[in-house]
């Protein structure tokens, strides 16, 4: 659905990525690995539209498009779940799922119908949240990450980008969001995690792709591939 | 494709709790009894109709300016020159209008605009250079404060005609069955937005307030709305002054509410990064506020300048800012940004000028006046400041 080819990103003296690709396909969940500071960071900024590629191109169903800023990758059906959640906590829980993307009749706000759809968008994703309209400051950590991933899920987009989705959860929450991962695969999304967690990374995804200071570092096959030759190929030992 | 399961479960009554927002107004109402009931005893002048209807020509002006800071601290940012900018803005009227003959329209319509390009110039200085808008804004107190003075010139004082659109406009008092007739308006309005909003509520299946509710909330502000017009009707009717700060509060709310810009404003102050990576341009949101900020303050300068006839060197000097930012505060804005309604300009200048107002009464010299506003201004900031320590985060 979105394919990256040959990008180069430099910050100041740093060399982030050096001719990065990547394709990802619907109904796919591809998991990007590599130690700090392999660029995961960097390549999922630029797909985003955080932040502009130096070099490189980005595809969309065989066409060059141009994400310069968030609302580009918006429109390109692009949503990203930061680890830090990004969410307003002084705005209650239909306004952050709905946040930059509010539906409108005649420039008014239709709070009904935007509370409407959130309500069942998280009773389908199994979240209970006793107070819907209470700032996001009051609700629980698990709370707020699920808050997170269903507002990627609001602009009913076609690729959604998870930022350590289960770095600070603990078990059974991380169970839970595994599940919700493979939910949205089934529902037909390309799905790209970065994680440190290559237990999590082996249980749910299709594909790994692996960056080693800012290069590509190998592609396998999840089902295919050995913790031997992904951790091999995440610190550059030979095999 | 659609992520949304058909099936509506179990709505969770909660939901109807009270929105945990702060403190909200309460702390402000309940002040506002405090200081009519300790005025109110000690001089019987103070709750009489006279006294009340000057009470409200009084605090049209600097209100109108504490809402433009209202915005700009929901932004979580601060307009140090508001009260310069007022100024500035009245004298630039009353030179057109006066010293060069000027219908008084197109001057004050210059005079708006000229709020509107200063706001734009501190948005661009805070949004572009990366300045903090409190250093653009005391530039912008220092600066424009001499720009009035050199415009004023010599003589330092322009007297507008009394017969004049804008000396009229702070000496209209609408007639009874007006003041009535707006005062039954609103209630109609806002009796309509409340059940259309809970009938749409209804049909979507959401939990939504009870009729008795409704019913307890829309009584309250017609018991409000009607003493305030049988009140001001016993003395010289309601001032028009008055109808457009209020006009202009309401609708500022809503547009805070009921827009996308509105909650936009409030994403900023809340958490701009999160803001930014929704989509929202935060950047033109800031410049917005700044320049809503001096719009409102060229505005409540041409309130001011109506209500003395004229304009001097002190236009927009003194206290004017300082009792616009503390109004805003008082009423309930957090200074942390993100918190806050337009209606905290018309509570916080209510409970200001109500203490100005009973202490002038009183004979009080200003000293103590300035203590006790400083008190108030500083147990609203505590209340702020804990309620915002009490969220969990």
């Amino acid at each position: 659905m979105i394919s990256v080819r040959d990008v180069h990103k430099r910050y100041g003296a740093v060399q982030a990525l050096t001719g990065v690709s990547l394709d990802l396909h619907l109904g796919e969940v591809v998991a990007l690995v590599g130690d700090n500071g392999a660029g995961k960071s960097t390549l999922v900024k630029v797909i985003s539209g955080v932040d502009v590629a130096d070099e490189g191109r980005i595809e969309c169903e065989e066409r060059t498009v141009r994400i310069a800023n968030p609302h580009d990758a918006q429109a390109l059906g692009i949503a990203t779940v930061y680890q830090d959640l990004a969410l307003c906590e002084n705005l209650g829980v239909v306004a952050n799922l709905f946040l930059g993307a509010e539906r409108r009749r005649w420039s008014l706000l239709r709070h009904a119908g935007m509370e409407r759809s959130a309500r069942d968008l998280l009773a389908s994703l199994d979240v209970r949240i006793a107070d819907i309209q209470a700032p996001v400051a009051v609700l629980s950590g698990g709370q707020r990450q699920s808050v997170a991933i269903a507002r990627a899920l609001v602009g009913e987009p076609r690729l959604i980008i998870l930022d350590e989705p289960t770095a600070a959860l603990g078990v059974e929450q991380t169970a839970q969001v595994l599940d919700l991962i493979r939910r949205l695969r089934d529902r037909g999304l390309a799905v790209l995690i970065i994680s440190h967690n290559l237990v999590d990374v082996r249980a749910v995804s299709d594909r790994i792709a692996v960056l080693r200071l800012g290069r590509n570092a190998g592609e396998f096959r999840t089902a295919d591939a050995t913790q031997e030759a992904i951790v091999a190929a995440i610190t550059g030992a030979a095999v | 494709m659609s992520v949304v399961a058909p099936a509506p479960a179990k709505e969770v009554r909660s939901a109807l709790a009270p929105r945990r927002s702060g403190a909200g107004m309460w702390p402000v109402v309940a002040g506002l009894a405090v200081i009519a009931v300790v005025f109110g005893s000690i001089n019987n002048h103070f709750l009489s109709p006279e006294n009340l209807a000057n009470l409200a020509l009084q605090m049209a002006a600097t209100g109108t300016i504490s809402l433009g800071i209202v915005m700009v601290l929901l932004l979580g940012e601060i307009d140090l020159s508001a009260g310069s900018v007022s100024g500035l803005c009245a004298v630039t009227m009353a030179v057109l209008h006066v010293r060069h003959g000027w219908d008084p329209v197109p001057a004050i319509g210059v005079a708006l605009a000229l709020g509107l390009a200063i706001g734009l110039l501190h948005g661009l200085m805070v949004t572009r250079i990366g300045m903090p808008s409190f250093v653009v804004t005391l530039a912008g107190l220092i600066g424009w404060q001499g720009l009035l003075l050199y415009l004023l010139g010599q003589g330092g004082t322009i007297n507008l005609p009394f017969d004049g659109l804008l000396a009229r406009l702070s000496d209209t008092w609408l007639p009874n069955w007006i003041g009535w007739l707006l005062a039954a308006l609103i209630v109609g309005a806002w009796t309509a937005g409340g059940l259309i909003s809970r009938q749409v509520r209804r049909r979507a299946g959401l939990p939504h307030h009870s009729a008795l509710r409704l019913a307890i909330n829309l009584a309250t502000l017609a018991l409000a709305l009607g003493a305030a017009v049988m009140i001001l009707s016993a003395d010289r009717g309601v001032p028009l002054l008055l109808v457009i700060f209020g006009a202009l509060v309401v609708a500022t709310d809503l547009v805070l509410q009921h827009t996308a810009f509105g909650r936009w404003m409030y994403a900023v102050g809340g958490n701009a990064e999160a803001a930014r990576r929704a989509g929202i341009n935060v950047r033109r949101i800031r410049v917005i506020a700044f320049m809503a900020a001096s719009f409102f303050a060229a505005l409540g300068g041409m309130l001011a300048a109506s209500r003395l006839a004229a304009v001097n060197q002190s236009s927009g000097g003194s206290d004017t800012l300082l009792m616009a930012i503390a109004a805003a505060v008082i009423g309930g804005t957090s200074l942390f940004g993100g918190r806050g309604r337009a209606y905290a300009a018309l509570l916080g200048i209510l409970v200001i000028q109500s203490i100005t107002n009973g202490m002038l009464l009183l004979n009080i010299d200003s000293s103590m006046r300035y203590m006790v506003t400083g008190g108030v201004l500083a147990i609203a900031v505590a209340i702020d400041s804990l309620a915002r320590r009490g969220n969990p985060r």
